[in-house]
């Protein structure tokens, strides 16, 4: 029995890094994910960030379900995340303050993030501590996994550099659009069309699969 | 009033709302499907874009002084509250434009250009005459983007796209290259 409520919490987990994942597949939190991945230590930031924020209130909201009346919920989450989103915007300006200037209004702007909210109402208000704590980690895991991956590609193809350490030399002539707005939206879009190409690809293999088991069968 | 219209001019193109800051973009990319659509849930939006300027501002002179840390949570508290005001006082004085932004009107809620807008004229220190300018340029910015992208997408249904292509990738692609255009008004200022 312990086992297989180990298996479903480890589900709930993976979901959110690949199948679900929040930004390739379901397409949330499209505002943050573009706006501050110019650089990757601007990326893991506000994934950390995102992560911080959304653990935190699945935690709370799946520990006070039984409190919170249904007509108000929204509006309580709201104000749970803000808490939370405060709380990440102060320790951010106290330890990384250079940072915490370069992400400026994105930070508070977590709040707007359809997708925590969206784990709120659809997730942690209906299941338990445990499984709502998986599920976020999941989530905030594959968010901060495609903000890596946009402001990695960015940042090389912009800056000639990963995590500030120079990778090309001086022949390097970067792509200064990379690291300008088109470039956010240019990468994803790309992205995006890998992920369709790579989800039909895979159909089609297993539905040949499935045709030769057929045939021997 | 040269100020002004500097600010007006910025957040309508250089600093387009959607193009160069990534603001809305969950409507941007949601609902500019058609033209008419688009085009009035741009003037809802900035209609909001004005009131929420003018309660941030309320805010910050005469209640955010006391407990800055209070901002974030006032700001949302704010802005949801106001918007559902709206709605109610719309539906009792004109049921003809209530039915005409229909379900659009709740969901500016949770449009992140409002709350960003609030958190830009506070961080810029906009005083009220400059903070009500600089909603209604993003508002405008927002309005141009969304109608602009609608009408490429009308035309995109009618040519013939590769399957893989359809959808959000596209979307975004053609939005790269409109960011790109915009990027052109950055030349306004350094000429003007």
């Amino acid at each position: 029995m312990s086992t297989e409520k180990d298996l479903d919490a480890y589900q709930e987990f993976i979901k959110g890094i690949w199948r679900d994942n929040p930004v390739f597949v379901q397409v949330l939190g499209m505002c943050p994910m573009l706006a501050v991945t110019n650089s990757a230590v601007n990326a893991v930031v506000m994934g950390g960030a995102t992560l911080f924020v959304l653990v935190g209130s699945s935690f709370l909201v799946a520990a006070m379900k039984h409190l919170i009346p249904k007509q108000v919920r929204i509006s309580l989450y709201v104000i749970i995340i803000a808490t939370f989103v405060t709380v990440a915007d102060y320790t951010l300006l106290a330890l990384l303050p250079k940072v915490h200037k370069e992400l400026g209004a994105f930070i508070p702007l977590i709040v707007a993030n359809c997708m925590i909210l969206g784990r709120q109402e659809a997730f942690a208000s209906r299941h338990s501590v445990r499984y709502a704590v998986m599920d976020a980690l999941g989530m905030s895991g594959g968010f901060l996994l495609a903000l890596l991956a946009l402001g990695g590609v960015r940042e090389i193809l912009g800056s000639g550099s990963l995590f500030n350490v120079d990778l090309f030399g001086d022949g390097f002539e970067p792509w200064v659009i990379m690291i300008l707005p088109p470039g956010g939206f240019l990468t994803l879009g790309l992205i995006l069309l890998f992920f369709n190409w790579f989800t039909v690809r895979r159909r089609a293999f297993l539905q040949r699969v499935a045709a030769l088991d057929a045939e021997e069968g | 009033m040269d100020n002004l219209i500097w600010i007006f001019i910025s957040a309508l193109l250089v600093n387009n709302f959607v193009l160069a800051y990534f603001l809305g973009l969950c409507p941007f990319l949601g609902v500019s499907g058609r033209l008419e659509t688009s085009f009035r849930l741009g003037l809802a939006t900035t209609f909001v874009l004005v009131v929420t300027a003018l309660c941030a501002w309320i805010l910050n002179t005469y209640v955010l002084i006391y407990a800055p840390y209070l901002r974030l949570i006032s700001f949302i508290v704010v802005i949801a509250s106001t918007v559902q005001f709206i709605e109610m006082a719309i539906k009792k004085t004109s049921p003809a434009l209530f039915k005409a932004l229909g379900i659009f009107l709740p969901l500016i809620t949770t449009n992140c250009a409002i709350l960003g807008l609030a958190i830009f004229a506070t961080n810029r220190g906009y005083d009220l005459m400059e903070g009500l300018v600089f909603a209604l340029g993003a508002g405008g910015g927002f309005t141009l983007a969304l109608v602009l992208m609608a009408g490429l997408r009308e035309e995109t249904e009618l040519s013939d796209v590769p399957a893989l292509v359809q959808g959000t990738a596209m979307n975004l692609i053609i939005a790269g290259i409109l960011s790109m255009a915009f990027m052109g008004f950055a030349g306004l200022f350094s000429s003007g």
